[in-house]
């Protein structure tokens, strides 16, 4: 059963053949022997997810089932749940039991979802390979035959090696600079950032507020669309969120791609692009062909630009976003604090790992008097650029193509001393947040053993068309279906 | 030297919404620390601010009733900063793009004069909970009841030269709010409060002086006393050749003292950014036009109704005009009382001195305007006399009983008033008094004989028990001491 994806688990429940609680068990069963050698969860909540599929049953029972009813998966430890610890990978929150699900959650849980528990990331989600997690590194699924130990991406890692060793079949994520797409692409699993607004925020802990988007990661693209189907919607509680109907993302999977306009950003395959990963990519694009689509050259001339602006916009609103985490109301506290300032100071430089202390300073420093206009509303006006490149992009094509990392999985401790080198992992990632666009990675061939991922980016809302693309290439590919050894 | 006073203030008007300004957690005043403080305010992760559109309307409403642009694309920002009180580590506030441009507020000043202050902008924000210091045994005590409670900050420019224009200045804008509806005035629960920014420079002179700021003062007479207070200590260090530090400062209203709170070196670095949680609001036509008609009438307007519709004077028209309470119970009163003279009289005596007593505004009066319509209408008929009608007006304010007429009957003080009666009492007492009536009459000067009346005035209320009219015993008195 651990094979199989959610459309067809979806299927075994409603034949009959086995019930949810089985399913669940199975799970579970598989997820506390195998998890040790990933630490792909921070939080396995058995007894809960035994109950919510027996729950399930009876739902199914009565004849209300949705394609989600009595489907185990896991979330995302950044999204909050009603009664069970939330921790954003943080000392934090270690012990930080949220009395309100994320609005995410509560539609899963609606659906009739079954969460078996909270998968580890990146602090605070930030992260390109979730080594700044308090709960330990997560080793990525790939290359362990070898002996090897790699990363699997952040800062969903957890998400992406938990679907990646089939311990679920889907789970959820987030997507800030990458997040979401990298560790999909270097676990072999498919990912999806929606368009900036498509997902209610409410309850997902924030890192930069105008670039968080919650997503899906899963082994097809079929379940991606079954993940969005839940996800998807305005929510009141949100006002970032966007008032625009949901389709049913299932419904279009199978449209012929015949027409599609394929357009590859010149800048995306450039020099940091190895010739073996470049070559994966470019068989990806010749399969799309093959399936009638035209392919031309584009370019985003301000690309380059994505990086720094990112790492100017992400962190000045990161600096506020955890300013609440203050030893106050909730979450860690330091011992004996003497004053206030020493409340502060040492709940906070207790609380925080290295990471997320540097993207606060970072932030900080950006938003100071004296250097906001050089640094922050710089910042502000190459994202309207990079924004406009997309846009006069989308007049010409319909999707454009790129690798999602210019390199397959690292090995663990590679680049951790290294910040810079570490932010360069998201350098095909992090325009498309800055615009606010929908992008997905998709398994497209091995390097070394390892698995390489193709970025399809969308116009605004085009997330049907993605999932479109993305099946029809599952369709006539199987590298979303290889397992790690 | 001679010096002149520049004054501006910065008032927070906490808006009168049910709900705060970016939760759905409720605003009452008064309840048990902490239970109205929900997810959002307690700035649990994850939760994000839903703007409360009742007050965007309530400062749509207050710039239009100061003649101000409405900013068609307002933004809110994030001013950062750490205290216990401020759970997000930032107040979500305006800086660059307030929902209220520049105004101006015209004021009647006591010479006649009327006096333009202009209001540089007034913009949306978020309150913060209150820090308590006492009773916790060395702790601090934080209450987030009052976290994310929308104020507008109103900003004038500094164009007041005195205590008493500047005071002048915020009663009017208390009296606009309260009018509007868009605050409840109640300055004790800190509805609203006060920044005033103070300079001196030499009589004449075009450049300004360096200002302090002194904050949260929140009564009218803390603010004249703190202006007072500062004016002075600037004008000391002045004299003595010294320089103003630009600073912010305290004053203790008790004690009037004022020290320093922090220098400008000392200021926070508060990095205002755009907050991402929340999108530019945008304010079209329709919402100005909506707004317009919510409009109720203003205090300048009812002053001029009540001068026409009334004929009170100005002095009392200003009066009653001012708080929309007030002005709402006087024309309670009159509906029933009709005599405006009167009731207006009541209303500033009897009426006024009694809540100033018990430290009561108009809405908590234990009497309502009809009722003191229906005393005045009792005292305007002669029912009964001034004397009697504090007597009346004792047993409504006590709750005794809630009927004039009930309580003149219950009371006895019904005043006699049947001509006949009072003259035959007259005859009688003045039989009674031959030498005081001979020394009256042989008494040339018209202001001592009005001063004899009165030993005539004793012994008839005394035969009447207290119930013959004064005003028809008057009368009677000297029509037949004349004769």
């Amino acid at each position: 059963m651990h094979n199989k994806s959610v459309a067809e688990l979806s299927r075994e429940l409603e034949s009959g053949k086995i019930s949810s609680v089985e399913l669940t068990q199975q799970f579970l069963d598989r997820l506390k022997q195998e998890d040790s050698k990933y630490n792909s969860f921070i939080t396995v909540t058995e007894e809960q997810a035994l109950a919510d599929a027996q729950a399930a049953d009876a739902q199914r029972a009565a004849g209300n089932a949705t394609p989600w009813t009595g489907i185990p998966f896991a979330h995302k430890d950044i999204f909050c749940t009603n009664g069970v610890r939330t921790t954003c990978g943080s000392k934090m929150l270690e012990n930080f039991v949220p009395p309100y699900d994320a609005t995410v959650t509560d539609n899963f849980r609606k659906a009739g979802a079954v969460c078996l528990g909270k998968t580890n990331m990146d602090e605070f989600a930030m992260g390109s390979s979730n080594e700044s997690s308090h709960f330990g590194a997560v080793t990525n699924p790939w290359g362990l035959s070898k002996g090897e130990k790699r990363v699997p991406g952040g800062s969903s890692g957890g998400s992406a090696a938990a679907v990646a060793a089939r311990l679920v079949p889907a789970a959820t994520a987030t997507d800030t600079g990458g997040s979401i797409r990298q560790p999909a692409a270097l676990c072999g699993v498919t990912g999806l950032k929606p368009t900036y607004g498509r997902v209610s925020r409410y309850g997902m802990i924030a890192f930069a507020s105008s670039l968080d988007q919650g997503g899906a990661i899963a082994r097809t693209a079929e379940d991606n669309a079954l993940m969005l189907n839940v996800m998807a919607g305005f929510d009141p509680k949100d006002s970032t969120s966007l008032d625009r109907a949901v389709p049913d993302y299932t419904a279009t999977l199978n449209e012929p791609l015949k027409g599609l306009r394929i357009g590859l950003p010149k800048e995306y395959f450039s020099d940091q692009l190895s010739p073996a990963m470049e070559e994966q990519i470019r068989a990806a694009v010749r399969e799309y062909e093959k399936l009638g689509a035209t392919v031309k050259e584009v370019s985003l001339p301000n690309a380059k630009l994505a990086i720094a602006a990112y790492y100017v916009i992400a962190p000045a609103e990161a600096s506020a976003n955890l300013s609440r985490f203050d030893g106050v109301r909730y979450g860690y506290r330091c011992e004996d604090p003497k004053d206030l300032m020493d409340l502060y100071t040492r709940t906070r430089a207790e609380g925080f790992g290295t990471e997320v202390k540097r993207r606060i300073l970072v932030g900080t420093y950006a938003l100071s008097a004296g250097y906001f206009d050089a640094y922050y509303l710089k910042a502000q006006k190459v994202r309207r650029l990079i924004q406009q490149d997309f846009i006069n992009a989308f007049k010409e094509v319909d999707v454009l193509m790129s690798p999602t990392t210019p390199s397959p999985a690292f090995a663990l401790g590679e680049k951790t001393n290294d910040p810079v080198t570490m932010y360069l992992e998201d350098i095909f990632t992090i325009a498309i947040n800055l615009a606010g666009v929908p992008a997905m990675s998709v398994p497209a061939g091995f390097v070394d053993g390892l698995p390489v991922g193709l970025q399809i980016i969308g116009d605004y809302f085009s997330e049907a068309r993605l999932l479109n693309a993305a099946h029809q290439f599952q369709q006539v590919t199987d590298w979303h279906q290889r397992e790690p050894q | 030297m001679q010096w002149d006073i520049v004054i501006g203030l910065e008032i927070h008007v906490q808006l009168a919404t049910k709900t705060k300004i970016f939760s759905g957690s409720s605003t009452a005043y008064g309840a048990e620390p902490n239970t109205q403080a929900n997810a959002v305010d307690l700035a649990m992760p994850g939760t994000l601010p839903v703007p409360n559109e009742q007050a965007f309307r309530y400062a749509v409403m207050f710039g239009l009733a100061v003649n101000a642009e409405i900013e068609r694309r307002s933004v809110f920002e994030r001013k950062n900063y750490f205290y216990p009180d401020l759970p997000k580590g930032y107040q979500t506030t305006q800086l660059e793009r307030p929902i209220v441009g520049p105004g101006y507020v015209d004021l009647d000043l006591a010479n006649g004069e009327t006096k333009r202050v202009r209001i540089h902008h007034a913009h949306l924000e978020e309150d913060a909970g209150k820090s308590l210091h006492e009773d916790f045994h060395g702790m601090t005590g934080v209450d987030l009841n009052r976290a994310g409670t929308p104020l507008i900050e109103v900003v004038t420019e500094p164009d007041m030269t005195s205590a008493e224009e500047a005071v002048a200045f915020a009663k009017k804008l208390h009296s606009l709010v309260t009018s509007l509806g868009i605050c409840d005035g109640d300055m004790s629960q800190g509805s609203m409060r006060f920044d005033v920014n103070i300079s001196l420079k030499p009589k004449g002179s075009g450049t300004l002086g360096t200002r302090t700021e002194t904050k949260n003062l929140n009564s009218f007479r803390f603010m004249e006393q703190a202006i007072a207070h500062e004016v002075e200590r600037q004008m000391d260090i002045l004299e003595d050749g010294g320089v103003i530090e630009q600073e912010t400062r305290l004053y203790n209203g008790d004690r009037d003292e004022s020290r320093s709170m922090r220098t400008k070196e000392e200021a926070n670095d508060y990095r205002y950014f755009p907050c991402p949680d929340l999108l530019p609001v945008e304010i079209d036509d329709a919402f100005i036009e909506d707004a317009r008609k919510r409009l109720p009438e203003l205090p300048d307007a009812r002053k001029a109704r009540f001068r026409e519709q009334y004929g009170l004077n100005d002095y009392d028209a200003g009066l009653l005009s001012g708080d929309a309470r007030l002005a709402t119970f006087f024309e309670d009163a009159v509906s029933h009382g009709k005599d405006a003279k009167l009731t207006a009289n009541w209303i500033q005596g009897e009426f006024s001195a009694r809540l100033n007593a018990e430290e009561k505004s108009v809405s908590e009066s234990p009497i309502s305007g009809t009722q003191l319509g229906d005393l005045v209408v009792r005292i305007a008929d002669n029912t009964i006399s001034s004397a009697g009608a504090k007597k009346v007006f004792d047993a409504l304010w006590s709750g005794e009983n809630d009927n004039v007429d009930a309580i003149i009957d219950a009371k006895g003080l019904k005043q006699v008033s049947d001509t006949g009666e009072l003259e035959r009492m007259v005859d009688e007492v003045l039989a009674g008094m031959p030498d005081q009536v001979a020394q009256y009459q042989n008494e040339e000067d018209p202001k001592k004989r009005k001063k004899m009346l009165g030993g005539f005035m004793g012994p008839l209320m005394k035969a009447s028990k207290g119930q013959g009219n004064p005003k028809l015993f008057n009368e009677i008195l000297i029509r037949k001491l004349s004769d």
